[in-house]
């Protein structure tokens, strides 16, 4: 399946913070086709890093979507039957309007003059693009991590627009560990000197903090039986220790290498920025109960957590069960055996496509 | 309750009872009410009040692996034990919560019928009778812990913690004024209606809460 990027561009979008931005490019790709009824539309939520390209190969980069093993003809989002669309979120660094976007007022890139987003102002400019696609409902939104996040937004800022959520490895709100670990990655950015206060568009961009971000990211990724399945404490290349600090440990070594590959494809600052609409996201926005938050929502929910996920254990998801049934909606959860920490959600999929599955089958059913 | 109850609950409802609990059930529900089933397993009777009683069914269940397939066959099923399965939901939710060869597998069965009564207006149990002839002479002639076909477990490892007969549920519906308004006592897959505790396999009970 060969996918093109496509790009819309919308006026203007006004955000919580009570800025303006306008005008809005989104970069968005869709597999599989949208029926008569446009009734069978599934919008795919990307995590922190992700973006548009969900599935398929590039047809610019020849790269495997994030989500690739999920979504395709015969998978669990399956493009026989469904229209999936990913877009690439506000303050994104791949196609959507973000800091390294060019202002208009001055023609130089926002940088830090960029307005601070939060996750309703993602799924506000996403809800624009299901508007211009005419789609009245979507069958199902969906994502893991921070897609998670955008997918109970919309169940709870859109309730008629939306017929199922399917939130996985996610919360309503960070906790401290959670704010901490962004926090951590953040002032590695703003610590390299290249960082310059935001403005290194054109000049050597701060790679080495973004690195390091990256590296911690990768580690709250995993779980402490993956990377003693995957690394141990073997050496890197070399039979005793250098007694140096080279690289000695496998474990290094992927570090360091996903870290500056990391550096290749995404903005410093959009990693600032996007962190912090992560941080600030409380679905009860700071009033009253969880269940009160969730008094308007219509959709039925498939809520999925990990067993090794530490960042985003299952208590969060829990959370959102509960509150779910105290409102007495429609819920199945599980959690689901895996080893891969908070990417089980990405790596580990076989139970999660035969759930994800027939609860889209039966979504659809009940629905038509 | 240990997911080995949930298997024993499993075969109860495949082998003992065939589809005689889900005809009796069946009989109960109300098409269109709101059903919960606590210990669902893999959501068969639920996705069957469904497709025949157009329920609006929601199920608990403590095993993974049938909390997957009952989400895979389109049933709401939430992760969990019976004590958590109930105590998010809000007074009167539902129409009927049932709880099907579970009750003597809980630590506390009182509590457990109390919150099925706070969640639903009505609540179903059934439950294998261990006033059934075979158990009782089992225990006499061998002078052990009984074993039958529906108590098939060694005592240390039966997920049975509450053994109780269709005198004893009728004396605590009574302890708890509950109103008693329907009692099937089946051997198999017939009804019995002469000396059901001695006679009866299995009861299920539809009750509600007496006036108080």
């Amino acid at each position: 399946m060969i996918v093109e990027a496509n790009s819309v561009r919308f006026d203007s979008l006004a955000l919580d913070s009570g800025a303006t931005l306008a005008p809005v490019d989104v970069a968005y790709e869709t597999y599989g086709s949208l029926n008569a009824a446009k009734s069978n539309a599934i919008l795919v939520l990307h995590a922190f890093s992700g973006d548009a390209h969900a599935a398929g190969i590039s047809h610019e980069t020849g790269k495997q979507g994030w989500w690739d093993n999920m979504i395709g003809p015969g998978k669990a989002f399956d493009t026989n039957h469904y229209f999936v669309i990913c877009s690439n979120v506000l303050g994104g660094c791949r196609g959507t309007t973000g800091p390294s976007s060019i202002n208009p007022a001055t023609g130089c890139p926002y940088a830090m003059s960029f307005p601070v987003i939060t996750i309703s102002d993602m799924v506000r400019l996403q809800k624009m693009l299901i508007d211009w696609f005419g789609i009245p409902r979507l069958l199902a939104v969906t994502g893991g991590s921070m897609g998670g996040m955008q997918a109970l937004e919309w169940a709870v800022a859109f309730p008629d627009r939306v017929v199922a959520a399917i939130p996985v490895a996610t919360t309503t709100r960070h906790s401290a560990q959670q704010i901490a670990f962004n926090e951590v990655g953040r002032q590695a950015i703003m610590a390299d000197p290249d960082w310059n206060e935001g403005n290194y568009y054109g000049k050597q961009p701060p790679g080495r903090g973004l690195s390091v971000a990256r590296m911690i990211g990768h580690i709250t990724y995993m779980s402490d039986d993956s990377m003693r399945e995957k690394f141990g404490r073997r050496l890197r290349g070399k039979e005793a220790f250098g007694f140096g600090f080279d690289v000695d440990f496998e474990v290094e070594s992927y570090l360091r290498y996903r870290g500056s590959q990391f550096v290749n494809r995404f903005d410093a600052n959009s990693y600032l920025y996007i962190t912090k609409a992560m941080d600030y996201f409380d679905l009860t926005n700071g009033q009253g109960s969880l269940a009160s938050a969730l008094a308007r929502v219509k959709a039925r929910f498939l809520v999925i957590s990990f067993s090794s996920d530490w960042l985003y254990p299952t208590y969060q998801s829990q959370e959102i069960v509960r509150a779910l049934r105290a409102r007495n909606c429609d819920v199945g959860y599980v959690e689901l055996e895996s080893n891969y920490g908070h990417d089980s959600f990405l790596v580990d999929v076989g139970e999660q496509t035969e759930l994800v599955r027939g609860f889209l089958a039966n979504t659809f059913e009940k629905a038509a | 309750m240990t997911s080995q109850a949930a298997s024993g609950k499993h075969a109860f409802v495949r082998e003992s009872l065939g589809r005689s609990d889900y005809a009796i059930i069946g009989e109960i529900v109300e098409p269109r009410s709101r059903v919960l089933d606590l210990g669902c397993g893999e959501g068969e009777l639920l996705q069957w009040l469904v497709e025949s009683k157009d329920v609006e069914a929601r199920g608990v269940e403590i095993s993974r692996e049938k909390v997957q397939r009952a989400i895979a066959r389109g049933v709401s099923v939430f992760q969990g034990d019976i004590d958590e399965g109930l105590a998010d939901y809000p007074d009167g939710a539902f129409d009927y919560v049932i709880l099907s060869q579970t009750l003597q597998e809980t630590h506390h069965p009182r509590q457990v019928l109390r919150e099925m009564l706070r969640v639903g207006r009505r609540a179903i149990v059934a439950f294998p009778n261990f006033g059934h002839w075979r158990v009782r002479l089992s225990m006499l002639w061998s002078g052990r812990a009984p074993r039958t076909r529906l108590f098939p477990y060694a005592w240390y490892d039966s997920p049975n913690i509450h053994f109780l007969t269709v005198r004893d549920f009728e004396e605590l519906a009574g302890m708890e004024s509950l109103a008693v308004e329907r009692r099937y006592c089946l051997a198999g897959s017939r009804r019995v209606s002469m000396l059901p505790n001695l006679l009866a396999e299995v009861a299920v009970f539809l009750v509600s809460a007496g006036a108080r």
